[in-house]
């Protein structure tokens, strides 16, 4: 990562100045987690019983249940949001317009809804109107509705971002719009927007320790009640915190290669990006990656 | 739709939290974007490292788990804030992550020549960021700092969490009391897109106001 | 390297699903527990009715606390539901589907439910019961129906050990007080002309955080749910000793089930007779240090009646809003 914009190289007090701000940049980091450690002891903070529940196979497990529960209800939500917003998004640009009329309204609908919201309504809502799940139901249509709508746009984006050329050439192969939807467009938006996807997905797995407010027992749910019964709701949380930024920082990582990579090959092809455009996707990104 | 017309004030004192909620933790957070983008691109190594710790771990984090993390957990540490207060700062530190991201790209997105000239013109490098680059990358990523407001818009429902009572926790607690959860969600669901729709259109004259013409 | 990043995306996917699938340990059904209780024979019920559709179901859904020592607790040690509430709810089960606690097996499913959505939840389908020290009211009769109580509870005050200034109900006035979301201790306040500086939790163990950590200064709730807290800090707490109120607790279902529910009357007399009562007493809340109190008489107070279900769910209830 280079992230620095001083294009040119530093001259001796250019350095010297980066050296000194090193210095007092170090020792004040240095000063915070001096603070942070002693808070800890102060507080009884790293007293053996507030950590020893945490390495207890039977404990772990609870939590593991928990882990397990997150992953089963991303894994479906991420499913099927990303047919459902496919399918969306396809709509959206279909030549029928009522049938476009109606994925607008569906994604400017759901996307300016608060998800907090909308998965109440799944387990307060839907049953009344005849809809009876398990609460793990309530949690993955919730998440997949409104990721489906965001995930749509994503789609759309990347279908649009395509020149022209690419379905005229196509219809002039002679294939008829679906085909040349399915074998020309579609593929190539979608490794277009892949960054941007997994970001939304990232986001997804993320939103799932919404579980908590529906009462699904997901990993925040089991960090909480097992805080509660030991006391030490710093390191159950913690931990849980840990294991989010791990994976999503992993994905991260991944999807920013896969954009870096995606950038030089656009390069070096016949497909111009221009500064906009790049920042249209970083836009989209930005979008997307916050909920 | 009586239920809605008859806990009216309560409705409104919903979305008042919601709002205030909202535009503080945003004013927060950009300050925080603006600091941490600026260590980002600094030429300070400490300096990169904490920011990029930070913007990695914070929102790499769930919304969820830092409400609780800090409402029910830090005062164990001493560092105890009313429920308002606390859903203030870890919306803001959330969002700020974001916007800092955002402001990083546009800075990287302004052309090296400007830094360059800048600096053979004799400014320093906080001058050189705050006369040269952050005008014209803000300028550039006005859509996506858009975006992130209305996010934090919806994300502001999770204050609930942490008991404060916004437009979604308002519904929540209507939809027990009188047992008519249809009508609640309407409401609800309508005042968010109220809060949300006209943020946009805003926001798109905001970015075609200030859009850099090439 | 396309490929490669294809099959990347696909193993992320099918990583997540397979290690969901890898977890089975999680299901808050009944299991485990000594051999109390006595072996009733599959009973028959009139068809149509709530309990014949249950048993056909095979599963009784019950919404309940998981984080109250004593009366529902979901243990992290091992992952099973105890508590006074959850042995009431496998009793009630034994009645619908026969047999014995120990062969109930998944028949009976607790949730969570936790104090401000009780109603809710009943009123969804989402659950078939609620026992979840659900305090039986007239305002919560406007929209649920309660079998019992199974036990009268009555409101206590919690503080710290330390603390010396509040020794009575009025000492709580302009002091940050805790309590749960939807619970009747708002009202039962303002009945005693306490004017406390109230915070609404979603659960018990917030609120017992918060006194912890010094956010409130007392918890005011139900005796059976305090002694559970107080066991928990460890001699953090104690209860001040005072009787805000008095709690029947109840059973609650959909309103205007009015066989489901003289069914349920009916098995408390039952399991009250036969001293099942008492032992699910004595082995939960009684090791907390509670003496086993006299059994309650279920209050059969005359119901809307199942004929006019349909007209009752139809008309609006009053709000509730401004009594609690």
């Amino acid at each position: 990562m280079n992230d620095t914009i001083l294009a040119d190289e530093l001259g001796p007090r250019g350095r010297r100045r980066v050296f000194i701000g090193s210095i007092i940049a170090s020792i004040l980091v240095l000063a915070v987690i001096a603070i942070a450690i002693k808070r800890f002891n102060d507080n009884g903070q790293f007293a053996e019983e507030k950590w020893r529940p945490l390495t207890q196979w039977s404990v772990l497990k609870f939590y593991l249940g928990g882990l397990g529960n997150t992953l089963k209800a991303a894994g479906a939500a991420m499913v099927i949001a990303l047919i459902v917003g496919g399918l969306v998004a396809l709509a959206r640009l279909a030549r029928t317009a009522p049938v476009r009329w109606l994925a607008t309204l569906y994604v400017e609908f759901f996307r300016g809804m608060a998800l907090y919201l909308l998965i109440l309504f799944c387990w307060l809502g839907l049953p009344r109107l005849g809809v009876r799940l398990d609460v793990y139901w309530y949690l993955v249509i919730g998440l997949s509705v409104y990721n489906s709508a965001i995930l749509a746009e994503v789609f759309r984006a990347g279908i649009l971002s395509l020149d022209r050329g690419q379905s005229d050439a196509a219809s002039a192969l002679g294939m008829r719009y679906w085909q040349a939807m399915g074998l020309v467009i579609v593929p190539q938006a979608v490794r277009r927007m892949l960054p941007a996807i997994i970001s939304q997905l990232v986001t997804l797995l993320k939103d799932t320790s919404l579980g908590v407010l529906i009462f699904y027992e997901e990993l925040l749910r089991r960090a909480r009640l097992s805080a509660e019964f030991f006391h030490n709701p710093v390191m159950s949380v913690a931990l849980v915190a840990i294991f989010y930024i791990t994976v999503n920082y992993a994905l991260s990582v991944f999807a920013t290669r896969l954009e870096a990579r995606q950038r030089r090959r656009y390069k070096a092809g016949s497909i111009k990006v221009t500064g906009l455009e790049q920042l249209a996707v970083v836009g989209a990104q930005a979008e997307s990656s916050i909920t | 739709m009586d239920v809605v017309f008859d806990n009216l004030d309560l409705f409104l004192r919903g979305i008042r939290t919601t709002v205030s909620l909202t535009l503080t933790s945003y004013v927060v957070a950009f300050v925080i974007g603006m600091v941490v983008a600026s260590f980002r691109v600094s030429p300070v190594p400490p300096l990169r490292l904490v920011g990029s710790f930070y913007v990695n771990t914070v929102r790499n984090t769930p919304l969820a788990v830092l409400m609780v993390l800090f409402f029910f957990a830090l005062p164990d540490v001493g560092i105890l804030y009313s429920a308002y207060i606390s859903a203030i700062i870890v919306l803001s530190a959330y969002t700020g992550s974001f916007i800092a991201e955002t402001i990083r790209a546009g800075i990287n997105s302004v052309a090296k020549g400007q830094a360059e000239a800048a600096r053979a013109l004799g400014l320093t490098y906080p001058q050189v960021l705050r006369i040269v680059i952050l005008p014209q990358a803000l300028r550039a990523v006005i859509a996506p700092l858009g975006s992130i407001f209305i996010a934090l818009i919806k994300n502001s429902a999770l204050a609930n969490l942490i008991s404060v009572t916004e437009l979604s926790g308002t519904a929540e607690r209507l939809i027990n009391d009188t047992a008519q959860p249809i009508p609640l969600f309407i409401a609800a669901a309508l005042a968010y897109l109220v809060l949300t729709i006209p943020s946009g259109i805003l926001l798109g004259r905001i970015e075609r106001r200030f859009a850099i013409k090439r | 390297m396309r490929r490669h990043r294809w099959l990347a995306v696909a193993f992320v996917v099918l990583s997540m699903t397979a290690a969901a699938c890898g977890d089975s340990d999680d299901d808050s059904t009944v299991g485990g527990g000594q051999s109390t209780a006595t072996t009733v024979s599959k009973p028959a019920f009139a068809a149509g009715t709530t309990m014949a559709n249950l048993q056909a179901k095979g599963k009784l859904v019950i919404g309940t606390k998981f984080n109250q020592l004593g009366s529902g607790l979901k243990n992290p040690t091992n992952g099973q539901l105890e508590g006074f509430d959850i042995e009431i709810g496998k009793l009630i089960g034994v009645g619908i589907f026969g047999g014995t606690v120990d062969s109930l097996g998944s028949k009976v499913e607790f949730k969570e439910a936790v104090s401000a959505v009780r109603e809710a939840v009943i009123q969804s389908g989402d659950v078939d019961l609620v026992i979840a020290t659900y305090t039986i009211n007239t305002a919560r009769k406007t929209q649920v129906d309660f079998a019992g109580p199974y036990i009268v509870d009555g409101q206590d005050i919690m503080v710290k050990t330390d603390n010396t200034t509040i020794k009575t109900i009025a000492d709580l006035n302009g002091k940050k007080v805790c309590t749960g979301e939807g619970s009747t201790t708002p009202a039962n306040l303002t009945a005693k002309q306490v004017n406390a500086d109230l915070t609404l939790f979603k659960t018990y163990p917030e609120c017992a955080e918060a006194l912890r950590q010094g956010r409130v200064e007392a918890v005011v709730t139900d005796r059976g749910i305090l002694v559970g807290l107080v066991d928990a800090s460890s001699r953090g707490f104690k209860l001040v000793g005072v009787n805000v109120s008095e709690e029947p607790l109840g059973i609650g279902l959909k309103k205007g089930d009015d066989a489901f529910r003289a069914f349920l009357n009916d098995r408390l007399d039952a399991i009250i007779a036969s001293g099942e009562w008492k032992a699910a007493y004595e082995k939960t809340l009684g090791k907390l240090g509670l003496p086993t109190p006299t059994a309650p008489k279920p209050d059969r107070y005359a119901g809307t009646g199942t004929a006019t279900t349909l007209a009752a769910t139809t008309t609006v209830p009053p709000s509730t809003t401004t009594t609690r």
